[in-house]
């Protein structure tokens, strides 16, 4: 610690107003504070001391988002070993999975982050840290094929668009992260969705890389699939999909994490859970088709309805503000996502298109929150 | 009537042609027309032809308000403005089904739609009404084009990306892109992405031309 900063501390007077690359002090600046507590303080009006800032935050869930990133990996392996029928111990699975994601990160931050600094030091504001977290989240929910120029442009996209022409970090109406799925959604379909792009060489003759919820979009009855696989697959993970949505004991690690440190707003995660099993509920009343005859709780663990609940809809920037708010945003994003996934098999990630659509509402849900507030304590006053 | 006449070009004039191509652009300053800016500019053979045809029925319609000017009451001046702008849209839409069919069915309903374009109504009531012949037709030039630009730019950039191809021409393909593994981006062909690329220029516009920000 010492040494970086007498390190930091050596090359100050460069960043410094009237040093030689005074132009770059916001990223010279984003550095300091990721690596130390900043020591400067507000100078009026009533602050709380706190060390918690929003790097720090946002390194939370990154810690949160751990076991579904390592999960993910060695599911990538297994995956593989699956379709390719060769046998591969747990650590060569891992390994297989780890440079097949590794990649997918490293693009990702390299792009984001340079734009991200390319804005900073255009507009001369500090660097914005929402980056961190947005980084890690976009390769969890791709497919592992995904080329990799691919993911460059969306995440592009999805900083430029989805985040600075609003005014950066705390701005955005849209989660930047899903905004990058979108855009690679629509844009480039054949990579994003089908059965051969969510497990690494998965043209292999004879086997079938669907996801469940692609499975059930074509119309395959759930009996007939949950002999291939089990609660229990679903459970812990062991399916084909995006590289972090499979598993819930990581997502549910990742949630506890979340909810214990505070970062992550309960109210969202548990009104999202119950507005997909009340509609899923709903239409298995109904069991119209496959989709709507799957069973609610089912519903609530295939696809990326639980890592969106848990990550995405939580993100305190896009969600709603008020505590009544954030119930009612949290259980219609659950319904949305039940009922884009039932009644448009074109889309099975209804969760994405949900949580979008809320994220433009949200503000709207506060604003009414508010307002009935303030009427009631007008019928009270007494003037 | 001792008014000095004016030079065909003064100054004045030469503004009312090139206002409305940047500082005051019908689409990305006024954020008019955008309709047609988001429904046709997939390809940009459909846009060339419609940036024609509001070149036409906006010049025309131009000159004959503004020489109805003062005969027009103006309780019933809307009226008026429709009828001679229907009449000239059903003129165009005769002669593209009669000289380029193709694009006339890819264009459908639009060329039509040029009936409640704002742009041109917009021009009618705020210029043509109050404004001599010469000068109204000036201004209905200038707005054309200043339509036209914008709906070229946007159509350029969603097909060369949508579709690889430029005026149909597939000159991705023979850059040979295609081998290093590209592939076109399909956001770029629903209505969405037009409104990105707008966004986008308007964007580029503002940072080039500081008059159009609003004071604090």
């Amino acid at each position: 610690m010492k040494v970086f900063r007498n390190l930091l501390d050596g090359i100050k007077p460069n960043f410094e107003k009237g040093g030689k690359l005074e132009k770059l002090y916001p990223a010279y600046d984003a550095f300091e504070t990721f690596l130390f507590v900043p020591d400067h303080t507000t100078n009026e009006g009533t602050h709380i001391k706190d060390a918690i800032d929003l790097k720090r935050t946002m390194f939370m869930v990154i810690v949160a988002l751990i076991p579904c990133v390592l999960f993910g990996m060695w599911n990538v392996g297994y995956q593989y070993s699956i379709a390719s029928g060769e046998s591969m111990t747990f650590i060569q699975q891992f390994n297989f999975g780890f440079w097949k994601f590794l990649p997918l990160i490293i693009v990702s931050y390299a792009v984001g982050l340079a734009v991200e600094f390319a804005f900073a030091v255009l507009r001369g504001h500090q660097v914005n840290e929402g980056y961190l977290v947005t980084g890690m989240l976009i390769p969890l929910t791709m497919p592992i094929d995904v080329p990799l120029w691919m993911l460059a442009i969306s995440v592009i996209f999805a900083v430029v668009i989805g985040k600075e022409v609003f005014g950066g970090t705390g701005m955005n109406i849209l989660n930047p992260a899903l905004t990058a799925r979108a855009f690679l959604f629509f844009a480039y379909p054949s990579w994003m969705s089908g059965d051969k792009v969510w497990v690494q060489n998965a043209s292999v003759d004879g086997y079938s890389g669907a996801t469940i919820l692609g499975d059930l979009a074509s119309s395959m009855n759930w009996q007939s699939l949950s002999g291939q696989w089990s609660i229990s697959d679903m459970f812990f993970g062991t399916i084909p999909g995006s590289v972090g949505e499979t598993s819930m004991v990581a997502i549910i690690l990742g949630a506890l994490i979340l909810l214990f440190t505070g970062v992550g707003s309960w109210r969202i995660i548990l009104s999202t859970f119950l507005g997909g099993y009340f509609m899923a509920y709903l239409f298995n009343l109904w069991g119209y088709n496959e989709l709507m005859s799957t069973p609610a709780h089912i519903h609530l663990m295939i696809g990326s309805f639980a890592f969106g609940a848990v990550f995405m809809a939580t993100d305190p920037v896009t969600a709603s503000q008020t505590n009544k708010g954030k119930y009612i945003y949290g259980f219609l994003i659950g319904v949305f996502a039940i009922l884009i996934r039932t009644f448009n098999p074109a889309y099975p990630e209804g969760m994405m298109l949900a949580i979008l659509l809320m994220n433009i509402f949200a503000p709207l849900i506060d604003h009414y929150i508010v307002q009935a507030n303030v009427n009631k304590r007008l019928k009270r006053a007494t003037v | 009537m001792s008014q000095k006449k004016e030079a065909l070009f003064s100054k004045k004039n030469k503004k009312l042609i090139t206002d409305p191509l940047d500082d005051n652009n019908p689409i990305t300053v006024q954020v008019l027309g955008i309709c047609s800016a988001l429904a046709i500019t997939v390809q940009l053979k459909p846009a060339v032809v419609m940036s024609f045809s509001v070149l036409f029925v906006l010049s025309v319609a131009n000159v004959v308000v503004s020489l109805l000017r003062k005969f027009i009451p103006s309780r019933i001046r809307i009226i008026v403005f429709l009828v001679v702008i229907a009449t000239l849209v059903i003129l165009v839409d005769e002669v593209l089904k009669a000289y380029v069919f193709d694009v006339s069915k890819e264009l459908s309903v639009f060329v039509g739609l040029i009936i409640t374009n704002c742009i041109i109504m917009g021009r009618l009531e705020a210029f043509a009404l109050g404004n001599t012949p010469w000068k109204s037709f000036l201004d209905g030039i200038g707005n054309s084009f200043g339509y036209a630009w914008i709906l070229i730019a946007v159509a350029f950039f969603r097909e060369l990306l949508g579709s690889g191809t430029l005026y149909g021409y597939p000159v991705l393909e023979k850059l040979g892109i295609y081998n290093f593994g590209y592939e076109n981006n399909g956001m770029m062909i629903l209505p969405p992405m037009a409104l990105v690329t707008v966004g986008l220029i308007i964007w580029v516009q503002r940072i080039r031309n500081k008059k159009l920000i609003e004071p604090k």
